[in-house]
């Protein structure tokens, strides 16, 4: 018998390949986050500093003024957020079903496309869509404006991650559904969707975390304010703007604060993220 | 022993009757105009190459068929004296009487082995929690099932090996209690054990229900079933008691194809 070769030049060089090849992967990934790791860091650094708890229920203070804080544009993106969620998440899903589950030929191809086109229009072009349909009818700037704006950016991204997600779906689940006497929406609804929560999350979770840092479609929609929440019909600030807002201006407070606003801005994405991946975790660790 | 097979004996009734069935894939013919008559409380085997379109005729006897987009079928299918493909028959009534199981199995995803096993009856509205418990217990009984699971029904139906989840989709087709069960080669993807485990169940379902089931193996029709067709090209060649079809075909084709000639 033959020794058995795998120690020779050869093997070496092969060995070598290997690593420099394991190498530049590591490298290449560690580039692609690094900018998140530096925003991160770099937003923390700056805003730490006025990080109080102030800064979440107090208002502003004019201009030159210490202390107060973003307490109307923390609120007022959540409402903002929730209200465009409350109405996007679910138009947006129904949109995914229909593109994913019914294959109507023409509709659906149509219907793709134009959602394709709507994910890619600026989003300040959907501002002055909203401005010219929500803030020109009423005579107001509103939350309304800037919620539906946002609900009108989050549609597109929903239905196609939902769409995507329910393609992995194996369609020999869904004969089972069928042969079991269920009709068809049953089976999506009650056996697909459910099969595919986690994957839907994740695409919701996305599309919260891109309207929650939208600011131009809020410039001209919600506008701004420094009292807080005062219903729909009323104008309201948001962490993007108010961020927008003392960043460019000329006060050197603001503009420490602007930095503030921008780390409870990742925050809150964060927590909220994170929080629905734990709910998720227990829920299916008890099934 | 079939009771076919015993003379003397009128035939048993037939519970469906497939005539001048023709199933189609936009224009491509994948079924040619079959008639085929089942026996009530047998095993019918249907064996044929790849291709053959066995698969596909089977997937007409409960209108599955038709979900595939362009895909359409001519013909009747008679459950009794009901012709499935009539005008204003609706198939999900038809499908609840015709069960089916799949060749891969297909447990639903986050779904635990009870909510697997009683999908098809609380999606149609049943509750009660005794009748379900009841349910579970005879479907995984009758799947052969119910011992390896019954302390872990809440794991999910995900977690079974690949044998057991087939005999838990089986175990959810007979939950809802179907007057047939189609089976579109169900060990394919299975070991010999497994294999063995579901060929004995058929053979025990058969006093409560009739099985209809596609298969590459000849081995197992010959060893299950009770009368066995066999396709190819679309078209029927031959059908009869298993016994003949395996020992004195009558056609040329089929015994090129039992001795192991072609497919």
């Amino acid at each position: 018998m033959k020794p058995i070769q795998g120690i020779g030049r050869g093997d070496r060089r092969r060995r070598l390949k290997n690593v420099l090849a394991l190498g530049s992967l590591h490298l290449i990934a560690l580039i692609a986050v690094a900018p998140l790791f530096f925003i991160f860091s770099y937003v923390i650094y700056r805003g730490v500093p006025n990080l109080n708890f102030d800064f979440f229920t107090q208002l502003p203070k004019p201009a030159g003024e210490v202390g107060g804080g973003m307490a109307n544009a923390i609120g007022g993106s959540l409402v903002l957020v929730g209200v465009a969620s409350l109405f996007g998440i679910p138009w947006g899903i129904a949109a995914g079903i229909y593109l994913s589950e019914y294959k109507l030929g023409f509709t659906t191809k149509a219907l793709r496309f134009v959602t394709d086109l709507l994910t890619s229009v600026p989003s300040i072009v959907i501002g002055i869509f909203a401005y010219a349909v929500v803030v020109a009818p009423l005579k107001a700037y509103s939350a309304l404006a800037g919620s539906f704006a946002l609900f009108i950016i989050m549609i597109p991204i929903v239905a196609r991650t939902t769409e995507e997600i329910l393609k992995l779906m194996p369609q020999h689940v869904r004969e089972a559904g069928l042969a079991l006497g269920l009709p068809r929406w049953k089976v999506i609804l009650r056996i697909v969707l459910p099969g595919c929560l986690s994957g839907l999350t994740t695409g919701v979770m996305l599309a919260i975390a891109r309207i929650s840092g939208e600011t131009a479609p809020l410039l001209f929609t919600a506008f701004s304010n420094d009292f807080g929440f005062r219903g729909l019909t009323q104008p309201v600030a948001s962490l993007p703007v108010q961020i927008y807002n003392y960043a460019s201006s000329n006060d050197e407070l603001w503009r420490a604060k602007a930095w503030t606003g921008a780390l409870v801005l990742v925050m809150i994405v964060f927590l909220v993220n994170l929080l629905t991946r734990i709910i998720m975790k227990s829920q299916s660790s008890r099934s | 022993m079939s009771i076919v097979e015993l003379a003397g004996v009128p035939p048993p009734p037939q519970i469906l009757r497939a005539e001048n069935l023709s199933a189609y894939f936009d224009k491509f013919q994948a079924v040619k105009s079959i008639s085929l008559g089942i026996p009530q409380n047998e095993v019918q085997a249907l064996i044929g190459p790849s291709g053959c379109g066995k698969s596909t005729f089977i997937r007409t006897l409960n209108r599955l068929h038709e979900e595939i987009p362009g895909a359409w079928v001519d013909g009747a299918v008679y459950l009794e004296n009901d012709n499935i493909y009539l005008r204003g028959t609706n198939a999900v009534d038809v499908r609840r009487k015709i069960g089916m199981v799949f060749q891969k199995p297909n447990p639903f995803p986050s779904l635990s082995i009870y909510d697997n096993v009683v999908a098809g009856l609380r999606l149609a509205g049943i509750r009660r929690k005794s009748l379900l418990d009841e349910v579970v217990e005879k479907s995984l009984h009758q799947a052969a099932l119910w011992v390896e699971v019954k302390d872990k029904l809440k794991k999910a139906g995900t977690s079974l090996s690949g044998g057991q989840q087939q005999r838990l989709c089986i175990a959810r087709a007979l939950a809802v209690s179907p007057r047939i069960l189609l089976m579109d080669e169900p060990t394919s993807a299975l070991d010999p054990i497994s294999t063995a485990k579901i060929e004995e169940l058929v053979v025990n379902l058969r006093k409560d229900l009739t099985i209809i089931i596609v298969t590459h193996n000849m081995q197992q029709a010959a060893r299950i079933s009770s009368q066995t067709a066999f396709f190819l090209m679309g078209e029927l060649v031959e059908n009869g008691p298993t016994k003949k079809i395996f020992t004195k075909p009558k056609d040329p084709r089929t015994e090129q194809y039992i001795t192991g000639r072609f497919g």
